[in-house]
This record gives structure tokens, sequence and C-alpha cells, in this order.
């Protein structure tokens, strides 16, 4: 089983339908007892770091999502869910992420337009199975303000906005992504269908 | 670098697409689900729904069809349509529209645009204007699908509309609006020059030199139309090879 994490932010019902058109079931949940039998995690997330954080300590998933990744569980994190895996945020103000990866995640400091909305080309840094399907140059929809500072080895692709936006991350079991995948047409398809083939 | 938003925008009355009975390539052209996904899956980059009867006749956005509608596509989606309360913001958003428009209802309460951004971001608040040119070369906001103006300056109204919370505006100008005769440059540029959110041109569309005009002229970050992409007369991939050659950042 495959938990789509329920805390209470974000439109969970769109990352539901993503997986289940390239056919990988999940369940949306916020029981722990789903959390710690599921065999892979999705930290999905549309809001501030703040709010997210402190949800997920109120209904006490934050020890747990950690403990399960140390022991070597996937999980994807994706938009605010993908912030949630550092170890800080910015975000007015300055509060700890889930300190899964190491850096943390800053507002844009550019003269173009934020939050960086739109689509915009990915740039692949490094090979990984989870860009097996598509290509340098395909198009991916962002809706941010704040982006990840973080280790370049964990980088996998990434969009320039003025400065370079980590798009997707991955550290072992760990992956992040920046943009909307069940948002991004084609390629975002083919991005969820290779991250099936990754946790299978 | 971000493309520019290619958006077709389809009209619902009572849960049935108004524009696009001449559709072809797809059955059943009434279907708002249908369209939506015919769109989603040749190459528009966001899809934006209005119920147009419902600020109107003071009736909700029917809600039914933007879960069906979510449900089919894997692109951006916007609703708009007798949006006035905190409440359907939260409805809509549920039945998982990405971004919600309100236009009638924030001008009569411009609070709902502060209150709805606080609680949902910025991104997800949309604020259409309907402008219309006036005698004194200024143009006007007007509300109620067209009907009411409000007297209010549209320059402004955008303005203000961002400075209380709206992420992303839509222009639609009344004027230009069906005429087939290209885009509002003026306005557009008058309120791009002064904004700092994505704007989205609408209103005028007719030949694929439009498009290219006001993207290049008007620094507008997408570019909605209605009947010339639901009438087949110009095709979404064609449209964006057509920009692409004449040096436009767009996703193909």
């Amino acid at each position: 089983m495959n938990v789509i994490i329920d805390y209470g932010l974000g439109n969970l019902n769109s990352v539901q339908k993503g997986f289940e058109r390239v056919g990988l079931e999940t369940k949306i949940s916020s029981d722990i007892h789903d959390i710690k039998n599921s065999d892979s995690l999705i930290l999905p997330g549309v809001g501030a770091f703040r709010d997210a954080i402190k949800l997920l300590e109120e209904k006490n998933l934050k020890d747990i999502i950690i403990e399960e990744v140390k022991k070597g569980k996937s999980i994807l994190g994706i938009c605010l869910g993908m912030q949630l895996l550092y170890e800080k945020s910015f975000e007015n103000g300055e509060y700890d992420g889930l300190g899964l990866v190491e850096g943390y995640i800053k507002k844009f400091d550019i003269s173009l337009k934020v939050p960086h909305m739109g689509w915009n080309d990915l740039k692949i840094q490094k090979e990984n199975p989870i860009v097996r399907y598509i290509k340098e140059g395909d198009y991916v929809y962002y809706v941010h303000s704040y982006y990840a500072k973080g280790r370049e080895e964990d980088v996998v692709a990434y969009s320039e906005y003025e400065v370079k936006v980590p798009g997707i991350i991955n550290k072992d079991n760990i992956y992040g992504i920046q943009f909307h995948p069940e948002k991004s047409g084609n390629v975002g398809h083919n991005i969820l269908k290779a991250y099936k083939e990754i946790i299978r | 670098m971000l493309a520019k938003r290619i958006i077709p925008c389809l009209d619902v009355r009572k849960g049935r697409v108004v524009k696009g009975k001449k559709f072809k390539d797809i059955v059943d052209v009434d279907q708002p689900e249908a369209l939506g996904k015919f769109y989603s899956d040749n190459n528009a980059d966001e899809l934006v729904f209005y119920d147009i009867t419902a600020s109107n006749e003071g009736r909700k956005t029917s809600l039914e069809f933007v879960k069906r509608v979510a449900d089919e596509i894997n692109i951006p989606f916007s609703v708009g349509g007798g949006v006035s309360t905190l409440e359907d913001f939260n409805d809509i958003l549920r039945k998982g529209a990405d971004k919600v428009s309100v236009n009638s209802s924030a001008v009569k309460n411009p609070l709902l645009i502060k209150e709805a951004s606080e609680k949902y971001g910025a991104q997800c608040v949309v604020l259409s204007i309907d402008a219309k040119k006036d005698k004194d070369g200024t143009w006007k906001v007007i509300i109620n699908g067209g009907r009411k103006n409000t007297g209010l300056d549209a320059v402004e109204w955008a303005v203000k509309g961002v400075e209380l919370g709206a992420g992303e505006l839509v222009i639609n100008s009344i004027d230009a609006d069906g005429m087939k005769e290209g885009y509002d440059i003026d306005l557009l540029s008058q309120i791009t020059q002064k904004v700092r959110v994505p704007v989205i041109a609408s209103g005028g569309a007719g030949k694929m030199e439009h498009f290219y005009e006001v993207a290049e002229k008007a620094d507008v970050d997408g570019i909605l139309a209605a009947s010339v992409f639901h009438y087949g007369e110009i095709n979404i991939n064609d449209l964006k090879k057509y920009l692409k050659n004449k040096g436009i950042e767009v996703r193909i």
C-alpha cells in the first residue's frame, strides 16, 4: 500500500488521480498504522511551510515519517511536500523541517515575478531512474515562492528562473519534486510512471 | 525560462459547454469533461472554465462539472463564475480546481480577495476583470457579465486587486471580445507595467498573429481564447509552432 499523507493541506485528489493514471494505487490517509504499514509514502502539500509542519506535529506524523524513511521506506515529497523534507525553511520566520535532506528553503530574491508560476523547462543534471522517460528541455508546471538550497549532488533536474531552482531531488530512498507532476501533462505522467517503477 | 501559456476558455451553462458545438474530433462536444480532456491531451497549458450564468442569476457555480473535469485532465485548471464567499473557494478547490477566479463579487467585496489569498494562498486567487474603454480614454470595470459599468478604473482596480492578494489577473477587453481583431495591447501593457503577478490576456483573438502581437508587445504571461480554439480555426499545436518560430517561448 502506498500512502498519500493527509495532514489537511493541498489537493490530494489530483495527486491520487495522477498516480492512478500510471497504475499506482494509493490510499489517502493520516492514520499512523497506515503509514507504518505502507510500502511507500507520498507527501504532497500546498500552502505555508509553518502550517504544514505544525499540522504534521499535531497529528503526530512528523516523527513517524522520519522513522519510517530512516528505516529505508521510499518517500516522495511534492511541492511543499518536497520542501518539508529539508532541515529548515525561512518562509516567514525560521522553522524546522523533517531534516531528511540536507539544506534549507529560502525565498526567491530575484527581479522576475514571484511566485514562480507556470511551465518551465527542465535541465537534467544527473542520471537517475526518475528521469528515465523524460528528456532535457521538457516542460513542467511550477507554482512556488520558495525554493531549495541543498547539496548539488542531490539535484537530479532543475529549472532556470534567474536562479537555479531544483526541480527533482534524490537522496537514497528520498525523492522530492518541486513542480506539480500531476499537473504537468505527459511529462509529469512519465515522471510518476518512472517513480512507480522505482518503488516497485 | 517560463513559457507563455496558451489557455482555452470554456463557458459552461447548466453543466453544458456553450461554445464548442462545431468542435471536431470528439463526439459529444457539449460535455465539459470531454472538451477539457481534449485540450489537456492536445497541448493546452491550462484550462479556464466559467459558469457564465452563475453570477447574473445569483447562482453558485455548478460544482458537479468541476470534479468531472478535474478528474479527466492533468494540466492546471481554473474555475470561475458566481464565486462570492470563502466557502465557494473551498468547494471549488476541493473539487479539484487549482485556481478560483473572482470578478463581480470582488468589486462588491474587495476583502474577499484578501481573505481568500490569506487562507488558500495568492497562487490560487485569480482576479478576472472585464474592462471597457471609456470616452476619456481610460478603461472602466464592467461587472455582471458585461451588464453593469461600475465606473471603477480598470488599471487601478488591477493594481488594487494585486495589493489585496490576487496572484494572477485575467484581463478581458469587452470592446475586443468577439471582434477577432486582436487583443487590447494598450490596456494590457498598462497593467503589465504596473503589477508583479502573471497577467493573462483575454478577448480579441482571431488569428495567430494576434497571439504573437500580445505576447511580444504587452508582456503578458498567458493568452486566453475561446471560439478560435473551439471552432477549430486555430489549432493549439500549430499556434505554438508558429509562436516558437517567431521567438516566443512556448511549451511544445
